[in-house]
């Protein structure tokens, strides 16, 4: 009898094409439903079919909200599987499946709980029915109501015959009552507590929380070249841009994509473009331009591991100094990266704003671990999104690059006022127009590099600290490490060592100097350099102690972390 | 009709202007803006993007709203501000290098595309700003600092590019015709849908063979043609000496704003709109 208590990670295995989503999408949603917080996140191969993908599944009594390496119940779709995830499998994992989809070598070795999915599928009248009959099978070793699941698979298949519905309930039934067997007989016993409060909740992606953060912030125009694992998000908006009434199109390339981006926002749009590390490398020159001619633009990159078209369908935090360095001459930008869900909804709301106040990039950072995981979360507030717009009528003698103080001029949008609004990518005077005048061309690289740098710095926001400030550890993380790191102390439960992140990555508040100072800090980051850790070094003088890495291409398990912070602190 | 002095920019930086004396931009500048006040547009409701190269500095000589941006990335940026304020004249700019060699990619995808923008490209078969190479319409033969053997290559014929792909308008004229230009460039920003206009014009510094007596010897106005048939207008725009002026080709279709959801219900430019939170509260609400 294999017990499983408070807290059940569920691999799925298989191949590209053989349906391991369907079984992900409703397995998800009717676990959320029936009370159990849920965490789900997958890998692939860049191929369409074939090949093995899985999905990792964690469900359990609290909230859980990372990628663990371990496996309690592995469920194979095709012979492979084991290989593949070989190094996840413990004397604790219980292989539910069918014989012919393990490897002869491991038959011997594990917890294996046959179950008779093809021929319960022919049953009910074809092999396509198999993937339903995993999700009810699954689902009825937790012992919800079949109800809750039966309707998932209705609302999953809506838009197909009758019969196809029907069929695939039947199917849905025909596993949660193998399941139910399987429970009731105590071969897998799993107990987790449903609590009522997930049921309010939502079920979201990041891919999700990105475009709807953007949505609510005001985006309003969208151009994008598809690359993965970004694309997510432009389908996101396609999808709902006739709701949304908004612009949403596919351009011949990167380039134009943002070039469009810009010149949306000179006539007074919110725009955002949305890309991969090697779709940026072709924005750079536009990045540049967005710069000089201090036009706003929001990019939301997400990133996979390169360099080149490295591994188009991984993860990496690798291109932090590419969004840094892009572009030639000094500029200021500003990279945000969230760590949460509920993160990445209200930043890229807010991108908008900063994009539209100080009038330079604002670049987003997930990555393909980011976009392509999720969990359940409490609604977000949608009043705390507050909307600012920046932008001027063109008084008579307007000009677009007045010299302020702080570094930033008025921002008039074409059609708005009595007079004309002249922006320019070559340098400028006051008005706008080109100038070779050495006295201008000072005060305007000082406008842009200096002053309104400094006056963003000013008012960058502080890492967030959980855990004991006077803690002699401080664990630093940025972007999508949050929940693993977060886990990772969870579990070392000491409390001289706090978790430190950053989701606003730069330009780097000054103050972070003073916050940092005295501690033995170790970053953990998702690269092969550390490129956060350099970040602080060169901005803020700060000699990260540690560095935690993992640059193979998958995201970093909660075990990882753990074990590496015990290598490091004891 | 509007006077034409309200074109005339006051800014301290229009005063030195750039070009070279007896240069074919200065013509360019006056036809446009004849073309302005005899459409009684406002400069306010006129914004030129140019690319890079002589011809783009074009915005900062004139009293309408401006965008100098990037080398070849005019249309793009043109694209997105008509769609972003359909309510705007939007012209796009630049020279031959600009527009057919760095920025080729864009013009055959703003074909495609068909925003409402009209794109003006000052052929002068040369590179200017950059002191003279050959440009994609630099005829055979001709010698360059960079071609010091003569240009071998095929000059692309970018009147039969357009039609070829179907372009909802293509023109030709040369900055010698003053009163015919202002006609063309007229029908061209009337034209609802992408307006290409390839204006010769000749480079007094880099460009020795295409002058302006060239220009007058080696071209003629197309008399009778109708623009509406393609094949014909196709067969005049392969025509080499003397090469045809006018309105080669037109082709009603459905615009780039036109046909975006934005538009269908709310006519509104988008920077008057606000966030549908509404909507996004309904989102979150399918995700319970
Ligand atoms: C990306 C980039 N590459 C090259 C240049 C250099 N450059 C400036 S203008 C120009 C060509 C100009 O020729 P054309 O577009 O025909 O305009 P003209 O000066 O003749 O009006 C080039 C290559 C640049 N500014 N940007
Ligand atoms: S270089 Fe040629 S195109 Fe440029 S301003 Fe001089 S004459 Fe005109």
């Amino acid at each position: 009898m294999k017990v499983v208590r408070d807290d059940i990670s569920i691999v799925l295995g298989g191949a590209a094409g053989q349906g391991i989503q369907t079984v992900e999408v409703l397995l998800t949603h009717a676990l959320k439903r029936a009370g159990y917080h849920v965490f789900g996140t997958k890998e692939y191969m860049s191929r369409i079919r074939g090949g093995i993908n899985t999905t990792e599944i964690r469900v359990a009594s609290r909230r859980v909200r990372a990628f663990v390496k371990r496996i309690d119940l592995l469920v194979p779709f095709k012979k492979g599987t084991l290989t593949w995830v070989k190094d996840r499998i413990s004397d604790n994992t219980i292989v539910l499946g069918e014989k012919e989809n393990i490897e002869e070598e491991f038959l011997e070795k594990i917890n294996l709980v046959e179950v008779p999915l093809t021929k319960t599928a022919l049953k009910v009248g074809s092999q396509l029915y198999l993937n339903t009959i995993a999700a009810g099978l699954i689902f009825g070793l937790f012992g919800a109501p079949v109800e809750i699941i039966e309707s998932e698979v209705r609302n999953h298949f809506k838009g197909k015959s009758e019969k196809i519905v029907e069929k695939n309930v039947e199917a849905v039934r025909e596993g949660y009552n193998i399941g139910r067997s399987i429970a009731e007989e105590g071969k897998i016993v799993v107990d987790i507590k449903p609590d009522e409060k997930v049921k309010e909740e939502i079920l979201l992606s990041g891919t999700e929380a990105v475009g709807i953060g953007a949505l609510a912030g005001g985006m309003n125009f969208l151009s994008f070249y598809p690359m993965s694992p970004s694309t997510g998000v432009s389908t996101f908006a396609a999808q709902h841009a006739e709701e949304f009434e908004i612009i949403v199109e596919q351009t011949e390339d990167e380039i134009a994509a943002i070039n469009m981006a810009i010149g949306a926002w000179f006539a007074g749009a919110r725009a955002m473009v949305s890309t991969s590390g090697g779709g940026f490398a072709l924005m750079c020159e536009a990045l540049s331009l967005a710069g000089m001619a201090e036009n706003p633009v929001v990019i939301h990159l997400a990133q996979r591991p390169g360099p080149a078209t490295g591994l188009p369908t991984r993860t990496m935090q690798g291109d932090l100094n590419l969004v840094l360095y892009a572009g030639h001459g000094d500029f200021p930008r500003i990279i945000l990266a969230p760590g949460t869900l509920e993160e990445a909804f209200y930043l890229t709301a807010e991108a908008f704003n900063l994009a539209d106040k100080y009038q330079v990039p604002v670049i987003i950072l997930t990555d393909q671990y980011f976009v392509d995981s999720y969990y359940n979360l409490p609604e977000p507030d949608v009043s705390k999104v507050k909307v600012e717009k920046y932008i001027v009528k063109a008084e008579k003698g307007y000009k677009r690059y007045k010299l302020t103080e702080d570094g930033i001029s008025p921002r008039a949008i074409p059609g708005y006022g009595e007079d004309v609004v002249v922006a320019n990518g070559n340098e400028h005077d006051e008005w706008g127009d080109i100038t070779e005048d050495a006295e201008i061309t000072r005060k305007m690289q000082e406008k842009r590099a200096i002053k309104k740098l400094e006056t963003i710095k000013r008012n960058a926001p502080l890492p967030k600290i959980i855990g004991r400030e006077d803690a002699k550890f401080y664990v630093i993380s940025w972007g999508s490490t949050f929940h693993i790191v977060e886990e990772a102390l969870e579990l070392l439960k000491r409390d001289d060592v706090a978790h430190v992140h950053f989701s606003w990555l730069y330009p780097l508040n000054p103050k972070i100097k003073d916050i940092l100072a005295g501690k033995t800090l170790i970053a953990v980051e998702n690269n092969v350099t550390g490129q956060f850790a350099d970040l602080l070094k060169k901005e803020l003088d700060i000699r990260v102690d540690h560095k935690i890495l993992k640059y193979d291409g998958r995201p970093f398990a909660v075990e990882e972390v753990y074990e590496a912070l015990k290598g490091v602190i004891e | 009709m509007t006077p034409k002095e309200i074109f005339e920019s006051n800014r301290p930086g229009s005063k030195d202007v750039a070009w070279c004396p007896g240069c074919g931009n200065f013509g360019i500048r006056n036809i446009l803006i004849e073309a302005f006040s005899e459409l009684n547009l406002k400069p306010t409701e006129v914004v030129i993007i140019s690319g890079i190269g002589q011809a783009a500095k074009m915005p900062h000589y004139i009293n309408v709203n401006g965008y100098h941006t990037l080398h070849g990335r005019a249309i793009p940026i043109a694209t997105a501000v008509k769609a972003a304020n359909p309510s705007l004249t939007v012209i796009a700019e630049g020279g031959d290098g600009d527009m057919y060699a760095e920025g080729g990619n864009h013009l055959l995808h703003a074909i495609r595309r068909n925003p409402d923008i009209t794109v003006l490209i000052h052929n002068n078969q040369i590179y200017g700003l950059t002191k003279g190479q050959a440009s994609p319409t630099t005829p055979i033969g001709m010698k360059t600092p960079t071609q010091p053997w003569g240009v071998f290559e095929e000059p692309l014929n970018p009147i039969a590019l357009a039609i070829a792909l179907g372009a909802s308008f293509v023109a030709r004229t040369f900055v010698g015709y003053f009163k015919e230009s202002v006609e063309i460039i007229k029908q061209a920003i009337k034209h609802k849908g992408l307006a290409i206009v390839d204006i010769f014009q000749p480079c007094v510094s880099f460009n020795k063979l295409n002058t302006y007596s060239w220009y007058k010897e080696h071209t003629y106005w197309m008399k009778d043609h109708d623009p509406h048939d393609r094949i014909e207008a196709f067969k005049r725009a392969i025509e080499t000496d003397p090469l045809p002026l006018g309105i080669f080709y037109i082709n009603e279709k459905p615009t780039f704003e036109e046909q975006v959801p934005a538009y269908k219900r709310d006519k509104r430019p988008l920077w008057m709109r606000d966030p549908k939170i509404e909507l996004v509260k309904k989102f979150f609400e399918s995700k319970r």
